[in-house]
């Protein structure tokens, strides 16, 4: 068994045109910049995308939205972003927007091996529109089906050899749950170690869920609101 | 006087008790933070994965892993905590998190809130509100009390489309403290120096006054 790749070329080298694909982050926090370069250089098209967002106009999923890759957004919030707005509103790009805790609990079901799912969130609103719902203790909820994505991309700081995956603060995000929830599951990692040197007790994604993972180059880790205090007087 | 945003922030953080775990959102709930009173504890919960979330960071420590759900740079306070995404919103479904703060473009008199879509706009998504508002356990909008063009945002019902349905507990405006009750909303402070007269000409939704309204303590 080898899950190491050389680099982010070699481990999309089976993405097809038309392919359902979920890529990690949140905002450009913690998603994975050497996949969605590749995705760039591979040129495939027809895409159905599934992330938080849409990335911003040069960075990030706004990369492959600008080459006309992405046939289907699916998404909680898509704002920061004029060539998607553009598309969107041409028709070029067709968008589901969905609650964002529901967009996480179905990446979880996926990997829980869980059909589908019931929340409140969206009863009541347009969202719920065609849904199946059920009363459970008096109270509504929506019935929402798992994803089903013929790839994951995720992004991780910390990898082993044996695919096993620590990420760190907010860059967590839909990582791990994507992770779990792709048939085949591609991770870029800051730092790859040979299998038994990261602590078990601290591993975030057992390698179980992951089938491929190389060692990322050249992170940007672009900051979309850089927001900062003064620092106090002898400080 | 009309509250300005900071004040109403700081009316709002009246609200925090000790031990809440708290979402603040965007906009004026975010300003919320600045006037938590300094004997109590509260952890700011941010659903992009962090329980305990701290100020902003002194220039030159900005982490780009660690954000806030408005996509800033912040920092983390002691005990604080992180998490994935679908844990997050599973302590919110829970009702782990005590109270949610948020904007609104309407409210009704019902406690429905409309803040994610204007039809005819560029819609860029619910994000996380329609999860919240589906599941907290208490949540307070902050809002002005009428839009740019003065028209009143509290009405009998949302004009826009919604984001969740009869979940609204109480509602702070520049003008008035009011909570959602079965008879509409009820007027439980004035800003100081408005009229209870100014509150009804600017309340469209159905209107409860009692005898005495005090005056918002800002102090």
């Amino acid at each position: 068994m080898n899950k190491v790749y050389p680099g982010a070329d070699e481990a999309i080298i089976d993405v097809k045109d038309g392919d359902i694909i979920m890529l990690g982050g949140f905002g450009l926090c913690g998603i994975p910049e050497n996949l969605i370069a590749a995705l760039v250089r591979k040129g495939v098209s027809r895409l159905t995308c599934i992330s938080n967002n849409a990335g911003v106009d040069d960075f990030g999923i706004g990369l492959m939205l600008k080459l006309k890759q992405v046939k289907k957004m699916i998404s909680s919030y898509v704002g920061e972003n004029d060539e998607f707005e553009r598309q969107m509103l041409s028709g070029e790009l067709e968008v589901e927007l969905i609650p964002q805790g529901t967009l996480a609990t179905r990446c979880m079901a996926a990997g829980y091996g869980m059909p589908a799912i019931f929340t409140p969130a969206g009863v009541g609103t347009e969202v719920a529109e065609g849904k199946e719902t059920r009363e459970f203790k008096g109270k509504e909820y929506l019935l929402e089906h798992a994803f089903d994505a013929d790839f994951a991309l995720v992004k991780a700081w910390k990898g082993d050899t044996d695919g096993n995956l620590i990420f760190k603060a907010t860059a967590r995000n839909f990582n791990p749950l994507m992770a779990m929830a792709g048939k085949i599951t591609v991770a870029e990692v800051e730092e790859l170690v040979p299998a038994g040197e990261l602590d078990p007790n601290n591993i975030h994604t057992p390698g179980i869920y992951v089938n491929r993972i190389f060692k990322g180059t050249n992170y940007e880790k672009r900051i979309e609101q850089r927001t900062v205090r003064k620092s106090q007087a002898g400080q | 006087m009309s509250l300005t945003k900071e004040q109403i922030a700081q009316r709002i953080a009246r609200e925090l008790k000790d031990g809440y775990y708290v979402n603040l959102g965007i906009g004026i709930p975010t300003l919320v933070a600045n006037y938590i009173q300094s004997d109590i504890a509260v952890f700011l919960q941010s659903e992009n994965g962090l329980l305990g979330m701290g100020p902003f960071p002194f220039e030159g420590e900005e982490d780009p892993d660690l954000i806030n759900a408005g996509k800033q740079t912040i920092t983390t306070l002691p005990g604080s905590a992180f998490f994935d995404s679908a844990m997050s919103f599973g302590m919110i479904r829970a009702g782990k998190v005590d109270l949610t703060v948020l904007g609104a473009m309407e409210v009704s008199d019902l406690g429905d809130i409309a803040n994610w879509k204007i039809p005819g706009k560029m819609v860029k998504g619910m994000g996380g509100a329609m999860d919240l508002v589906a599941s907290a356990k208490n949540i307070i909008v902050a809002m002005m009390h009428t839009n740019p063009k003065g028209q009143s945002k509290l009405l009998p019902r949302c004009t826009l489309p919604l984001t969740g349905v009869r979940c609204v507990k109480k509602i702070i405006t520049d003008l008035a403290v009011l909570d959602i009750t079965e008879n509409g909303f009820e007027l439980i402070e004035r800003a100081p120096g408005i009229s209870v007269e100014e509150i009804k000409n600017k309340t469209a939704g159905r209107l409860v006054v009692r005898n005495e309204v005090p005056e918002m303590d800002l102090t």
